[in-house]
């Protein structure tokens, strides 16, 4: 009872944390077609830019997140205005080939930078130790991922279905020739989804970092997770990329949990299965 | 009349075909000489290179040839090394042809099994497949180590002499002789195959699968004997690496080695077996000079090379040199 | 004569949509047989349904006697229902000659072979040239494709069509966005199709349809309205009313 619970906190959080990184990923695949491999670098940086501010500057942990955030987007414009922007509309293979090249060269430079160690954010005392449930007790800073991933999927959802920049969003999505052609500045739409998919990624990066450790590979390692919730979850879509995150937390937690030493091998193995089954993702499947 | 022009057309057409795999095969053994002459004591960099570059031509045959983008490639390559190399020291079989016979073998069956999942998906979820399956096979090798040796490598492959003549030797001479005459082999081979119906079947899948099926063939099943063909072909490149350095690495079935394969071949040009070649001769040598100089800024490097190749030369090397000569050669007529 | 291909009571909907509804027909070897109707009659869903990319809520569809109503779409172009398409579908830089030879070698069974160069595989290239020749495109045989002109590449989807020897041969608007000037050479290619050959032709161009189709069958709101000859199409009312509605008026003008 007590490794179903503690198995079940731990799923959400990591699922949440999946969430809040792989949306912004999500979105700019729906919206520019751009298979970007390099997404997780940008939680990386985001987390490396926390860890500096936290540690090394001494600042607070909330300003090291808002740090994080706005450095990475300010690191991402420049790479997407001279480097993405060549690829919109590309092959697939070009998407990828560039993307990967970006990956490793952020991944050179973090581990030239900071070096090949681990990098820690300490937690401001009130996310540390565990909160008492009476019959269980449970990290908070578990808690404070589980509600920034609500907060990041009500905000999405209050800002596409709510907003006047979400139904150009949508329309953008839907068909970008004929949002243009209504009037709908789709470079502005472009370069503002961008830029926040970029930020949600470094606040994942942040909020995560306890449970997706920062060190230079992160965005090797973590570069199919984030890839296996968009292409189950649907280009795009909110609830389906929700869904695919719950199920991997919990298909990878549950595997750790249970099988340390296999735990892995699991993983992936289950990705593939998941993939084989919904080749079109979850949304299609239920068209 | 016209049948006879046909069939003259048709001959001139085969010749120059022919013309061109002797050219490749006279390019390839002048190049392994001048590489033996430059490099005598760099010989196992040497071999390295022609092992990478049947990996490389594995890689080409479904990503050039077929369209498939993957990310994973790398597992047939080193399911190949650890067939070759389980077969030796489990198993005892220490003659090199065996051993890459083991390696053909072991490289077919993982194409086979990363065919038919791969195949299964298209765009997106077709590559994440493909990362899946490269770290599937890592992470199944790393535990499997009374088999594998784990992180610590396969060690203790001795192979026999060549052919029970030549022994394999420290400086690598035999290791690098054979390696470059499997690869003029498989080269020869490959240069058949592409030309052969097959490929004109697998060029065409490439271009529309549903033209395909409207003809009455099954794309799928065209391409997962493709990727047979690029098993056996990576399998006989990881063969050689662990008959050539005595031990099969756990980074043999890597990721980077995946994606690396991938830059090699896009440096040099996607499907031509040439530019495969091209592309793996450069980048390795490239790498051993940065990673000699600096490892530390090696991905770095790769990185920024790939991003240059997509900028500027996305026809990679080989391709853009044979267009450049192609058009020449129009101008000229 | 007997039937080489059959439809027997073909339905299928889409939501609540009968969008083929109870659809049948039959062809002899040598029908030359056009299948018109008005804009969303469902023709595309007929096409789909009867080489086997859609599968059918009820009926039949049989191939020389045979059943092939749960035979995938490539079985079903192996048993000789081959189709061409309305946009050209081509490999852009594959040459005329290598379209005909790989049909010619997928008809044969022999386009999975590893070894060899077909462009010098002689029996295949007489094939090929008396193929291209027939349809005027010989000089075009060693250009790629993209060179080529549209009605020309029209024209090699016939030839592509013809070298897998089809029974039952489906024509989708084979004259679709050929400038006039180039029609002329598609209909001379029609004329001549193999005597044997079972042509069914889905087609807008009514001058086309008359001057090529011995038979017509009228299909409006996915039920056949009316078989026969395409004089009488013409003067049947539900046809004009369905259908002609619109060229009843240039036809009895002209």
């Amino acid at each position: 009872m007590q490794t179903i619970f503690s198995i079940a906190v731990d799923a959400l959080a990591y699922g949440m944390v999946l969430f809040v990184i792989s949306i912004g990923l999500s979105v700019t695949l729906g919206l520019m077609r751009v298979v970007n491999l390099a997404h997780g670098a940008f939680a990386m940086i985001g987390g490396y830019i926390a860890s500096y501010a936290a540690r090394d500057l001494g600042l607070g942990y909330g300003a090291a997140v808002l740090i994080a955030v706005f450095g990475t987007i300010v690191i991402a414009i420049p790479i997407e205005r001279l480097l993405y922007r060549r690829i919109y509309g590309q092959p697939e293979l070009t998407q990828v080939l560039m993307t990967i090249g970006i990956t490793f060269c952020i991944i050179g430079i973090a581990n030239y930078v900071f070096g090949p160690t681990l990098k820690t954010i300490p937690l401001p005392p009130s996310l540390e130790g565990s909160a008492d449930l009476g019959f269980r007790s449970i990290a908070v800073h578990r808690i404070f991922a589980i509600v920034c991933g609500l907060a990041v999927a009500g905000a999405l959802w209050f800002a596409i279905e709510k907003t006047a920049f979400g139904v150009k969003l949508r329309a953008a999505v839907d068909n970008a020739a004929m949002a243009a052609a209504l009037g709908v500045r789709t470079e502005v739409v472009y370069a503002v989804s961008f830029a926040v998919a970029v930020g949600l990624a470094a606040f994942g990066g942040v909020v995560g970092a306890e449970l997706l450790p920062v060190e230079p590979y992160y965005a090797l390692r973590y570069m199919v997770t984030f890839l296996v919730v968009v292409s189950v979850g649907g280009a795009g879509s909110i609830p389906g990329a929700l869904a695919a995150c719950l199920l991997l937390g919990g298909i990878d937690t549950t595997g750790r949990y249970l099988m340390p030493e296999f735990g892995e091998f699991f993983f992936y193995l289950a990705v593939i299965a998941i993939v084989c089954v919904f080749p079109r993702g979850l949304a299609g499947r239920m068209k | 009349m016209a049948t006879m022009n046909e069939a003259a057309t048709a001959l001139a057409a085969g010749r120059r075909g022919l013309g061109r795999d002797l050219a490749g095969l006279a390019v390839i053994l002048v190049l392994a000489a001048i590489g033996y002459l430059l490099f005598p004591n760099n010989l196992a960099l040497l071999t390295r290179i022609t092992a990478i570059a049947l990996l490389v031509l594995s890689l080409d045959l479904v990503t050039g040839y077929c369209g498939v983008a993957t990310l994973g490639h790398a597992a047939l390559f080193g399911s190949g090394a650890y067939a070759a190399g389980i077969a030796a020291v489990h198993f005892g079989i220490t003659d090199p042809l065996l051993m890459v016979a083991a390696g053909i073998l072991g490289g077919a069956l993982a194409g086979l099994a990363c065919g038919i999942v791969i195949l299964r998906a298209h765009g997106l979820p077709q590559l994440v497949l493909s990362i899946a399956l490269i770290h599937l096979f890592h992470e199944f090798a790393n535990k499997a180590s009374s088999w594998t040796g784990g992180s610590d490598g396969l060690a203790g492959i001795a192979p026999d002499p060549l052919i029970g003549l030549f022994a394999f030797d420290l400086w690598g001479r035999t290791a690098y002789v054979f390696g470059v005459v499997l690869l003029a082999i498989v080269f020869v081979l490959l240069r058949l195959v592409v030309r052969s119906p097959f490929g004109m079947l697998c060029r065409g899948i490439k271009e529309d699968p549903i033209r395909i099926r409207a003809m009455g063939a099954s794309p799928t099943i065209a391409l997962l004997k493709m990727y047979v063909i690029s098993g056996a072909v990576a399998g006989a490149g990881g063969a050689l690496n662990a008959v050539s350095t005595q031990v099969v690495a756990l980074d043999s079935l890597s990721f980077t080695l995946s994606a690396e394969s991938l830059v090699m071949l896009v440096l040099g040009g996607t499907g031509s077996l040439f530019g495969a070649l091209t592309g793996t001769i450069v980048f390795m040598f490239f790498e051993d000079l940065v990673s000699a100089a600096n490892p530390f800024h090696w991905l770095t490097m790769v990185g920024a090379l790939l991003i240059a190749v997509v900028l500027f030369t996305p026809k990679g090397l080989y391709g853009t040199v044979a267009a450049i000569l192609a058009r020449r050669r129009g101008a000229g007529r | 004569m007997s039937a080489i291909f059959e439809v027997r009571n073909l339905k299928r909907s889409f939501g609540g949509l009968a969008v083929t509804n109870d659809v049948s027909l039959s062809m002899a070897p040598g029908d030359r047989v056009a299948l018109i109707g008005p804009n969303g009659a469902g023709k595309t869903t007929f096409v789909n349904l009867v080489t086997g990319n859609l599968k059918p809520d009820a009926g039949e569809v049989r191939i020389g006697g045979e059943t092939v109503t749960n035979v995938d779409a490539i079985g079903r172009v192996r048993r000789g229902l081959v189709r061409s398409f309305q946009v050209t579908r081509l490999f852009q830089d594959m040459t005329p000659a290598e379209h005909v030879a790989l049909a010619i070698l997928q008809r044969d069974g022999r386009a999975g072979r590893l070894f060899g160069n077909f462009l010098a595989m002689s029996g295949v290239m007489a094939e090929v040239g008396s193929l291209l020749g027939k349809l005027g495109l010989r000089d075009l045989a060693h250009r790629p494709v993209r060179e080529i002109a549209y009605g020309q590449q029209r024209l090699l989807e016939i030839a592509v069509a013809l070298a897998l020897k089809p029974r039952v041969l489906l024509l989708d608007e084979p004259a679709a966005g050929v400038p006039q000037s180039d029609t002329g050479r598609i209909e001379q290619a029609l004329a001549d199709l193999p005597d044997d050959l079972a042509v069914l032709m889905i087609e807008h161009d009514m001058d086309l349809v008359f001057r090529f189709a011995k038979r017509v069958i009228v299909l409006a709101a996915g039920t056949v309205i009316f078989d026969g000859s395409p004089a009488d199409a013409t003067k049947d009312p539900r046809v004009r009313e369905a259908y002609l509605g619109s060229y009843a008026d240039a036809g009895s003008a002209a």
